[in-house]
């Protein structure tokens, strides 16, 4: 096992019961990458970041972080978590939390610093109790990140935030990223994995199904969609052979089909007027779809 | 429009090294974490009023309503009675937030997934039970030093500052098996349930402990299982009272107490989290 990765699943399994949450998964994070893990629910993502964050212990295979087993205190200290679930002390106020989990750091920003950060200054002296769910989020990104950590393990961190929020999130994210940090994101939101990350790997009952780059996973999936404003009925496009459905949204035809070369030669040929044609390949959140669709 | 300052300015960045693999953590930062846990544990406990009022305030009100209000002109004509009444309620002051705090908070944040936040983000090691601790301790010490006034300044009890210091000595680390209980009881129970199973033990312990009022002869037999008793038997002997029982066999008995429900505890805690 190589210090090239900062986060390392080799051939784990983990049982629960009679349940296989994780059967042989090879997991890696490399330095200053946005990798994002997807996967429906009960897919072993949860399981996964437990199992890097040394708070699980494989029943087979082995994990590692920064090169070394994950409950080792050294690659720990290098790392910031953001859970889904957990409820803070209601009673400190939102600067204490963040100095509290800045001190388990060697090197931590300030609080003032993190808050800045995060853009949630104007929170530092509400008690936590007092503030939003998106808020409390906002804290606990804020806390994940204070460490100034080089791995950073995200576990939906977007639920329940506005959009403001969320893009200030992203664009800390980035700038985490480009100053060399890695992350780890789970997330339901495809969009966010499609506009944030480096690679994605996708987890369909405890194996890996695919990974790679945002347009490699797109790439998995050959439909592609054409619209277009055109004479010709969506009855006659219908009955092509290379066409597997067509649909009318107002003027325009929507057609999907996994040869749209040969499709969109043959609606030239047949309607000469035929304008705004448009191909598209597939997005992440069909691919996923299709992709765990095609693994259940 | 988001706060672009704070994500364009690179400032706070200033310091990454995305190089180095090695990050010690030094002595003096690692002492600074545990005092910093201990001291936000008991600022939130300060600041939950149904907490901190019952048990700060509760026994020095008590004694006086008792001591000095009720029974004054009795106390007066009879110290011995004045200062067993004062053991009673300085013992009485330390049980609470040892079983309450440490019970059914530990109970609920175990639930509320606090605890395994706190072993991922590599909290350093026993830093959330000692910050308890501490906090816990940290109420004894309150408790006595607002007993120790009323006692001299409004009780007019003889005690010397030998006797204030060793029975102040004697409540904080006496505030460590009923720590333990409480440790014991939140790392078995739910948090809804914790404070039931704290109740549950706490008030027997109070009354048939022989803390306050003699005993019939029946309960007075099995007054010993209870740390009330032992803790109590030891500030008596500490003002020069008449006691039962060795200090030797008290002290056992407590650190026993300590020690066999925290090995438990941590055990269960380790094993189930």
């Amino acid at each position: 096992m190589s210090n090239e990765f900062w986060a390392e699943l080799s051939s784990v399994k983990k049982r629960f019961g009679k349940t296989m949450a994780l059967d042989g998964l090879d997991l890696q994070v490399r330095p200053g990458e946005l990798f994002s893990v997807l996967g429906p629910n009960g897919a072993g993502k949860s399981t996964a970041i437990s199992l890097l964050l040394g708070l699980l212990k494989p029943d087979a295979g082995a994990a590692r972080l920064f090169g070394l087993p994950p409950f080792h205190v050294e690659p720990r200290r290098q790392v910031g978590v953001m859970m889904q679930e957990v409820t803070l002390a209601p009673e400190l106020r939102v600067r204490e939390h963040i100095a509290l989990v800045a001190s388990y750091y060697p090197r931590p920003f300030t609080p003032a610093e993190a808050m800045e950060l995060t853009n949630i200054s104007s929170l530092a002296s509400r008690p936590y109790e007092k503030l939003s769910a998106g808020q409390k989020r906002q804290v606990q990104f804020t806390m994940a990140v204070c460490g100034r950590p080089k791995l950073l393990f995200l576990d939906e961190p977007s639920v329940g935030l506005d959009v403001r929020a969320r893009e200030t999130m992203w664009a800390t994210l980035r700038q985490l990223v480009r100053n060399g940090s890695s992350i780890v994101l789970t997330t339901h939101y495809l969009e966010e994995a499609e506009s944030l990350s480096n690679r994605v790997a996708v987890l369909n009952k405890g194996r890996l199904i695919a990974s790679g780059t945002v347009n490699e996973i797109r790439a998995l999936v050959v439909r592609k969609h054409i619209t277009c404003s055109t004479a010709l009925g969506a009855d006659q496009i219908a009955t092509w052979p290379e066409v597997e459905s067509v649909t009318r949204d107002q003027q325009r035809l929507q057609i999907s089909t996994s040869n749209s070369e040969a499709v969109v030669r043959r609606l030239l040929a047949a309607d000469s007027n035929l304008q705004e044609l448009e191909v598209r390949r597939a997005g992440l959140a069909e691919a996923f779809t299709e992709l765990t669709q095609e693994a259940a | 429009m988001m706060n672009a300052t704070s994500i364009e300015n690179p400032k706070p960045f200033d310091n990454f090294d995305g190089s180095s693999l090695a990050r010690a953590m030094p002595t003096g930062r690692l002492l600074r974490a545990y005092l910093m846990e201990a001291r936000f544990e008991s600022l939130r406990m300060f600041r939950v009023l149904g907490f901190s009022i019952p048990f700060l305030v509760l026994p020095a009100a008590l004694y006086l309503l008792f001591g000095v209000v009720l029974f004054g002109d009795a106390v007066r004509n009879d110290p011995a009675a004045g200062k067993f009444l004062f053991t009673a309620f300085v013992v009485f002051g330390v049980m609470g937030p040892g079983m309450f705090g440490f019970g059914a908070t530990i109970a609920t944040e175990r639930e509320q997934g606090l605890l395994t936040l706190k072993r991922a983000l590599q909290a350093p090691a026993g830093s959330y039970l000692l910050a308890k601790l501490l906090m816990t301790m940290l109420f004894a010490f309150i408790v006595m030093a607002t007993m120790i006034p009323a006692a001299l300044l409004l009780g007019h009890l003889p005690l010397t500052f030998a006797q204030c210091a060793n029975v102040t000595a004697i409540n904080i680390l006496g505030s460590l098996p009923f720590c333990a209980i409480g440790l014991f009881i939140g790392t078995r129970a739910s948090g809804k349930a914790a404070i039931a199973f704290v109740n549950l033990i706490y008030v027997p312990m109070m009354h048939v402990s022989g803390l306050f009022y003699p005993l019939p002869k029946f309960l007075r037999a099995v007054s010993p299982v209870w740390p009330t008793y032992h803790l109590q038997q030891l500030v008596l002997a500490a003002l020069g009272m008449s006691s039962y029982g060795k200090t030797t066999i008290h002290v056992v008995v407590l650190a026993g107490v300590t020690v066999l429900l925290t090995v438990l505890s941590i055990r269960r805690l380790a094993r189930v989290g």
